[in-house]
């Protein structure tokens, strides 16, 4: 396809993230409202409150939702028959999240890791991060973009379970983590679970747990009764809004999945605050687009 | 629990009067800091440029503008201050900040010099920052500019909050009650799940 414009990508990467950073996805602020409403505790009630007016604000005064503009992710969807080059929409992706940094402009945070020197750009070596899948029968290039502030980041976590283990073990791995996080990544957002795969693969699949609209289950039904069970508990536990304490430690647990090997038993949680950033573009072959969620 | 309307400076007396899970907002001045801020002050040993003494410091990385020699704000958010645990309890002892304002709470150290001193913490709505950024009326002054956006700023604030008393001057800790609490309840919750 010698006539596509990568010149698209780029403009729709710096629209994504500046998009994402101040509009709140449906499907969260309905979550969020929901929470309120059945909310018991005053405190709890009280955050939530300020949550909902917050969002409101950002959205008609055309501010970001949060200080923290995140580290900027993208899940790239290729259809079979959008035959486009990766390497260009790579170099693209990253030029438009740049210039969505120094044009908007907002505080960059990428960082060297062992300078700890910010470029304020946004981007840099391995930056952005970007996924690649591919899908049959499509003519669209389908991009999500998801900008993972650090106060959730920084409280992922990963374990290497072994299969005597069990499923039980993956279960507690995920209420444990959710406990000793507390109010640090702001609840309450979305609990992110990746099972199976390998050490790599399990964090990916938690980090594309947190990428789905809440309200959605996972396809397996037994997965998605484990989904309802720990969000269950985990509401149970009544760390609450910012940990001050409340019915509302989630909005959603989002499991995702893969084969493991024989003696593997990996589970990942990646925490999602309550700002769940993520903004999709589709584009097809004639160059239009349509921005969603 | 009350609802506290609070003016810069701030008294023994007006802290002393908050328990935890009280709200409080507050009208005056505050002081932007951070993790680089407070390295400068205690590891460097710099006294900052500015009395600190009854005021009230807020954990932030602010995103500002600078036009002429006037700073715009593009977003002033609040970061998580159990980062900076090992320098609050000698920003209460040393320059008498009676206020901190963050997310996630501090620790045991800054409880017990809240309770010495007569200070607080007052937990904000982490990641509601277009809320904050409209009740800072303006960025009145920047200190150590070099560090930006790590350096104290000092900012106009109008009905700032709802704030949250998480860690009062009497030894309270919100953090801590609703993590015992919950630690309390695991072993029910592991049988919920099938892993008990």
């Amino acid at each position: 396809m010698a006539g596509f414009d990568y010149q698209l990508v780029e403009e729709a990467a710096k629209q994504l993230y500046i998009g994402a950073l101040k509009f709140l996805p449906p499907d969260v602020t309905a979550a969020i409202e929901k929470a309120y409403a059945r909310e018991t505790n005053d405190t709890a009630k009280g955050i939530l409150e300020t949550i909902l007016r917050n969002i409101e604000i950002a959205k008609n005064e055309q501010l970001l939702i949060c200080q923290d503009t995140g580290l900027p992710i993208f899940f790239v969807k290729i259809g079979s028959r959008f035959p486009v080059d990766g390497a260009r929409i790579s170099a693209a992706l990253q030029r438009g999240t740049k210039a969505a940094t120094l044009d908007h402009p907002f505080r960059g945070s990428s960082t060297h890791p062992i300078s700890r020197i910010n470029p304020q750009t946004s981007v840099g070596k391995g930056l952005p991060v970007i996924h690649w899948e591919f899908e049959e029968q499509s003519d669209l290039l389908d991009i999500l973009m998801v900008p993972k502030g650090s106060g959730s980041e920084n409280m992922s976590a990963m374990n290497m379970f072994i299969p005597a283990d069990g499923v039980a073990a993956l279960k507690k791995f995920v209420l444990d983590t959710v406990i000793k996080s507390g109010g640090n990544p702001c609840p309450p957002g979305i609990i992110g679970v990746g099972i199976g795969g390998t050490a790599d693969l399990v964090g990916v699949l938690a980090k594309k747990a947190i990428c789905r609209s809440v309200g959605s289950s996972n396809p397996d039904p037994e997965l998605a009764e484990m989904e309802q069970e720990l969000l269950e508990a985990i509401n149970a536990t009544g760390i609450g809004p910012m940990g001050l304490g409340g019915d509302t430690t989630a909005l959603a647990v989002h499991i995702e999945s893969a084969f493991t090997h024989i003696t593997l038993n990996p589970v990942a949680v990646n925490t999602q605050c309550w700002a769940a950033r993520r903004r999709r573009v589709k584009i097809d072959r004639d160059g239009n687009m349509e921005y969603g969620y | 629990m009350a609802h506290h309307s609070l003016t810069s400076p701030f008294s023994e007396a007006d802290i002393r009067a908050l328990r935890i899970r009280d709200t409080v907002t507050i009208n005056g001045h505050i002081f932007g800091i951070r993790d680089a801020t407070q390295i400068r002050i205690f590891d460097e040993k710099r006294p900052p440029p500015v009395d600190l003494k009854d005021a009230a410091c807020i954990h932030t990385a602010p995103s500002l503008k600078k036009v002429g020699d006037r700073w715009e704000k593009i977003s002033i958010g609040t970061t998580t201050s159990t980062r900076m645990e090992r320098f609050s309890p000698l920003l209460i002892q040393q320059y008498g900040v009676r206020i901190i304002i963050g997310k996630a709470g501090l620790l045991e150290g800054s409880l017990e010099a809240m309770k010495r001193f007569g200070a607080c913490y007052l937990a904000i709505v982490g990641g509601a920052a277009a809320l904050e950024t409209t009740q800072i009326e303006e960025v009145e002054q920047v200190y150590w500019e070099d560090l930006h956006p790590e350096a104290i700023y000092k900012l106009r604030v109008k009905d700032f909050g709802p704030l949250i008393v998480a860690m009062d001057a009497h030894a309270n800790h919100l953090y801590f009650d609703v993590k015992r609490r919950a630690i309390e309840k695991l072993p029910e919750l592991y049988r919920q799940i099938g892993a008990g």
